[in-house]
This record gives structure tokens, C-alpha cells and sequence, in this order.
């Protein structure tokens, strides 16, 4: 394509939309209003992962060895724990630092009684492994492995956090998923709108155009440049909107609400706004391009 | 240059709008083609231009038979055939610069060559001083002017003409005419489809009668056309 031939069709594009102000503020309004509650959802979303994973991190498995398990045996156990890609961390701790925990709970104040148990600790078969997960969806499988693995007596997790945790996560996610769906679907039909009475207007346009040999492509091109530009706008500006509303939420709920600061800390918006500008525009652009594409396969016989 | 052989259309069950029509137009030929409505002449030009299918027959435009050409080849072959109709169809937005370059632009031509060729063919048909008006600002027959530029631009070998003095007086409608035999002249094969029998008279052209799709006459250039 010519390079003036992309200018003209760009510029052609624009003038669509000016042409159309009403219809296409409309569009835009409509695009900005579900990259906005997407853009909502995503900051909720990414920032209730972050509090449950921090939550997550913290429910461990606990593995227990066979009466008379040897270190060697033990270690080769972890080991092998270790190489599974779900565990993001692993704690041994043995018989005596076991007991020494004992010791600090529930002697406390009254050390000289556990004094008697100095040549005899009573919880010597009572090493054992704390394993700490990346993705606590998958605890079972984890549990079910460890078990099959020689010198593990028992192995004890808590299925209630584990399936708990992931049931939320996974509704979050599904009722998230649902609303951005419906929202892009109605974008997708007002652009289309859009660029059906654009397609009305032009009539008479496009029929020179073909009847003096203009080929598909330079028909269409406009009406496609037309969604792409409704989409980037649509997109553009409710991300700077969220961005600066963002920052602020942080500093106001960090002033204003600071009980809340050890069980809810913000992502950076750096973090948050890495991610969600790139998949914000390609979402708009991909809308408009859609609406456009399947408008012009509907309306534009050329 | 332009051969219909047994060409018929008919648009669905009811009489055919062209009926077993065949004729030739040689390269650099002047035409008419006249008759009443429903006579079947914007049928031709919609077929010539293949906006049409016909039903049954065959057409062959510069060598080429339409009917075996892809409908992503359309365009180019658009691209020998200059259209110009009654009603102008300019863009209104647009000056009469825009409006010839736009015909320009739709084939891709680059902007250097543009820049040559929009002032030559306004300069052609008397419009060079109105580059800058638009269509509202001028009349019908300078109107009809900037579409002949807009569809000589491109340089076709034919030129086709839908009641192109339609709408306008009979002093522009005589310009209009006179425009069109110098593009004749130039050796653009030139169809002119119209109901004004003065000026087929007048013309002293080849004239072919239409009625009810099928072509009742054809008078040879130089013949006295009786009406």
C-alpha cells in the first residue's frame, strides 16, 4: 500500500467519525464505559489474588516420616518434594526443633517442668516437613504424591482453606469473565451500528468509488480505520481515567484507613497498569476492528 | 472493442429487460443508444460495466470476456471504462480538485502523478479556474463537466454516458456534447445513451434504437437519424 494511500484512508477513517459525531460519541461512550468496568474488575481481580496467594502461601501441608526414618531417608524425601513445580517452598523441621516449639508454647512460664523430658523428647518420631504452595488448587494431587513416597507415614492438609480458597478464586473468575463478556458484546454491536449508518451516509461515496474501479480493500479500509479509532479512543481514555483514579484510591484508603493496611495492601500502580494499559487497547482495538469487520461483511457488498 | 453476442437479462420471472441483443462497437467509435424507458439501455450499461450478469449470451469488452472475469478483477477491468450519468454524482464535500482526484486515489495513482494529471483534465474540459469550488457552487453543466474529468482522468479507452444532458439546458446540453466528441476525437471510444433526439439528429453519429430489450435499429454514423 501506497503511503499515501494509508494517509488518505486513516484520514478518511477520522472524517467518518466527524461525519457521524453523534453515533460515534455513542460508541465511544459505550467502549469507554466497558474498558472502564474492566478495567475496575481487573484492579479488584489482580489485587483479591494477591490477598488470597498471600493467604495461600501461608496453609501448608505437613509431611510426617515412619517410625525409625532415617535422615537420609528424610532428606531424600524432600528431595523429591521439592522438584514438584506447585511447591514454592519447604520447611524441615526436626524432632528437636519440634519439641523446642512445644517447649515455647505450651511451657511457657513454667520451663522447669518440661526439664524431665531433657534425655527423652516425647515428640522424637516427630520430624516432619512443612510444604509451602504456589497454586493451592492443586493440593490434592500434591498430597496424593507425597503420600506414595517411602518413609511417609502421614501426610495432613487442611481441604477446607485449599478448596475454599480455590472455589472463590474460581468464581471471581467466572463472574468477572461473564460481565466483560456481555459489555463487549454490547460494544461490539453499537460500533457496528456506528459503522452501518457510516456505511448509509457514504452510499453514494461507495458507489463511485466502485464504479470507477476502486478496488475492496480501498472501499473498505476507511469503515475498518473508523472502529479501530473509535476502539483506541474508547479504550485510551478510560484507562487515563482509572489510572489517576487508582493512584488516588491508594493514598486516600492508605490515610484514611490505616486498620486496614495489615490485611489489605494495594498493588503498585505501576503493577497493576503494566498490564492492564496493553490488554486495555488491544481489548478496544480488537472490538473495533470486529464490529467494523463484521458490519462490512453484513452491509458493504462491493 | 465492445461485441454482445446473443445477450439477454431478465432480472426475475417477468419479461426480460434485454432480449438475444447482439452488437459490435469498434475501437474509437461514437455511439448513441436511444429508446423509451423500459427500453432496456441502463440494462446495457449496467452489463458493460458488470454490475450485471447477463442470463444468457456473451460480452467482450477489449478482448476480454466478461464473464470470465473474477470478481476480485473486477475493479481493474473498471479501470478502462470512464462512467459519467444524469444526476453528476459528485461528492459534495469535496471541490471539484478532490472530486477528480478522488477517481485518481480509489486506483492508487501516486500523489506526484495526480498533481499533473487533475489540472490537465480540468484544464481540458474549461474548469481549470474552478479547482477550488464546490459542485454547489457551480452549474449543472460545469457540474457535469468535473464528472466527464473525473472519468477521463483515469485515462479509459471507453467512455460510457448515461443520459448525460438529462438535467440540463439545451445550450449546456450542446457543450456537454461538443466535450464529448472531442474526447471522441482524442480516440475514446465514446457510448452516449440519451432521449434528447435533437442532438442524436444533429450528431450525425451511429445510433442504436432499443425497445422492449431488443435493438430495433442501428444507423451507421452519417446517416440522417429519423426519429
Amino acid at each position: 500500500m501506497r503511503i499515501s494511500t494509508f494517509w488518505y484512508t486513516l484520514r478518511q477513517g477520522a472524517k467518518n467519525i466527524w461525519k457521524n459525531k453523534m453515533f460515534s460519541l455513542a460508541s465511544i461512550a459505550t467502549m469507554s464505559a466497558c474498558i472502564f468496568l474492566f478495567g475496575i474488575f481487573y484492579s479488584v481481580v489482580v489485587n483479591f489474588q494477591s490477598v488470597v496467594k498471600e493467604v495461600e502461601s501461608g496453609v501448608a501441608v505437613t509431611v510426617f516420616f515412619v517410625d525409625g526414618a532415617t535422615q537420609a531417608q528424610m532428606d531424600a524425601v524432600g528431595e523429591q518434594i521439592g522438584k514438584r513445580v506447585e511447591v514454592s517452598n519447604k520447611v524441615f523441621v526436626s524432632a528437636e526443633a519440634a519439641w523446642e516449639n512445644f517447649q515455647k508454647i505450651y511451657f511457657k512460664g513454667v520451663e522447669e517442668m518440661a526439664e524431665g523430658f531433657a534425655e527423652d523428647n516425647p515428640l522424637a518420631n516427630s520430624a516432619h516437613y512443612e510444604v509451602y504452595m504456589n497454586d493451592i488448587s492443586m493440593q490434592e494431587s500434591l498430597v496424593t504424591y507425597i503420600e506414595s513416597l517411602d518413609g511417609v507415614k502421614e501426610v495432613k492438609s487442611s481441604d477446607l482453606a485449599a478448596n475454599t480458597l480455590t472455589d472463590f478464586n474460581r468464581l471471581i473468575g467466572y463472574v468477572s469473565a461473564g460481565i466483560i463478556l456481555i459489555l463487549l458484546c454490547v460494544a461490539v454491536f453499537l460500533i457496528s451500528n456506528t459503522v452501518t449508518i457510516g456505511i448509509a451516509v457514504r452510499r453514494e461515496e461507495i458507489a463511485i468509488m466502485k464504479l470507477i474501479g476502486a478496488t475492496d480493500y480501498f472501499v473498505r479500509a476507511p469503515f475498518i480505520v473508523e472502529g479501530i479509532l473509535i476502539g483506541v479512543i474508547g479504550s485510551a481514555l478510560p484507562l487515563l481515567v482509572l489510572y489517576q483514579m487508582y493512584r488516588r484510591i491508594i493514598v486516600y484508603v492508605g490515610e484514611k484507613f490505616l486498620w486496614l493496611s495489615g490485611m489489605l495492601e494495594f498493588l503498585p500502580v505501576n503493577k497493576v497498569f503494566s498490564t492492564l494499559v496493553p490488554v486495555g487497547l488491544i481489548l478496544g482495538v480488537g472490538i473495533g476492528f470486529l464490529g467494523s469487520r463484521m458490519t462490512i461483511r453484513k452491509h458493504l457488498k462491493v | 472493442m465492445i461485441k454482445l453476442e446473443n445477450v439477454s437479462k431478465a432480472y426475475s420471472a417477468g419479461i426480460p429487460a434485454l432480449n438475444d441483443v447482439s452488437l459490435s462497437i469498434e475501437a474509437g467509435e461514437f455511439v448513441f443508444v436511444v429508446g423509451d424507458s423500459g427500453s432496456g439501455k441502463s440494462t446495457l450499461i449496467k452489463l458493460l460495466l458488470k454490475e450485471l450478469e447477463p442470463t444468457k449470451g456473451s460480452i467482450t469488452i477489449n478482448s476480454q470476456k466478461l464473464g470470465n472475469i473474477r470478481h476480485r478483477d473486477i475493479p481493474r477491468f473498471r479501470r478502462n471504462i470512464g462512467v459519467v450519468f444524469q444526476d453528476f454524482r459528485l461528492l459534495k464535500d469535496r471541490n471539484v480538485y478532490e472530486n477528480v482526484a478522488f477517481a485518481q486515489r480509489a486506483v492508487g495513482t501516486p500523489v506526484k502523478v495526480m498533481r499533473r494529471k487533475v489540472p490537465a483534465v480540468l484544464s481540458m474540459v474549461g474548469l481549470a479556474a474552478k479547482y477550488k469550488s464546490y459542485p454547489k457552487e457551480i452549474s449543472g453543466g460545469e457540474q457535469q463537466r468535473v464528472a466527464i474529468a473525473r472519468a477521463l482522468v483515469n485515462e479509459p479507452k471507453i467512455l460510457l454516458a448515461d443520459e448525460p444532458t438529462g438535467n440540463l439546458d439545451s445550450h449546456n446540453a450542446w457543450e456537454i456534447m461538443k466535450l464529448l466528441e472531442e474526447i471522441n476525437h482524442r480516440g475514446t471510444t465514446v457510448l452516449v445513451v440519451t432521449h434528447n433526439l435533437d442532438i442524436v439528429k444533429a450528431m450525425r453519429k451511429r445510433v442504436i434504437t432499443m425497445r422492449k430489450g431488443v435493438v430495433i435499429d442501428d444507423e451507421q454514423a452519417g446517416d440522417i437519424y429519423e426519429d
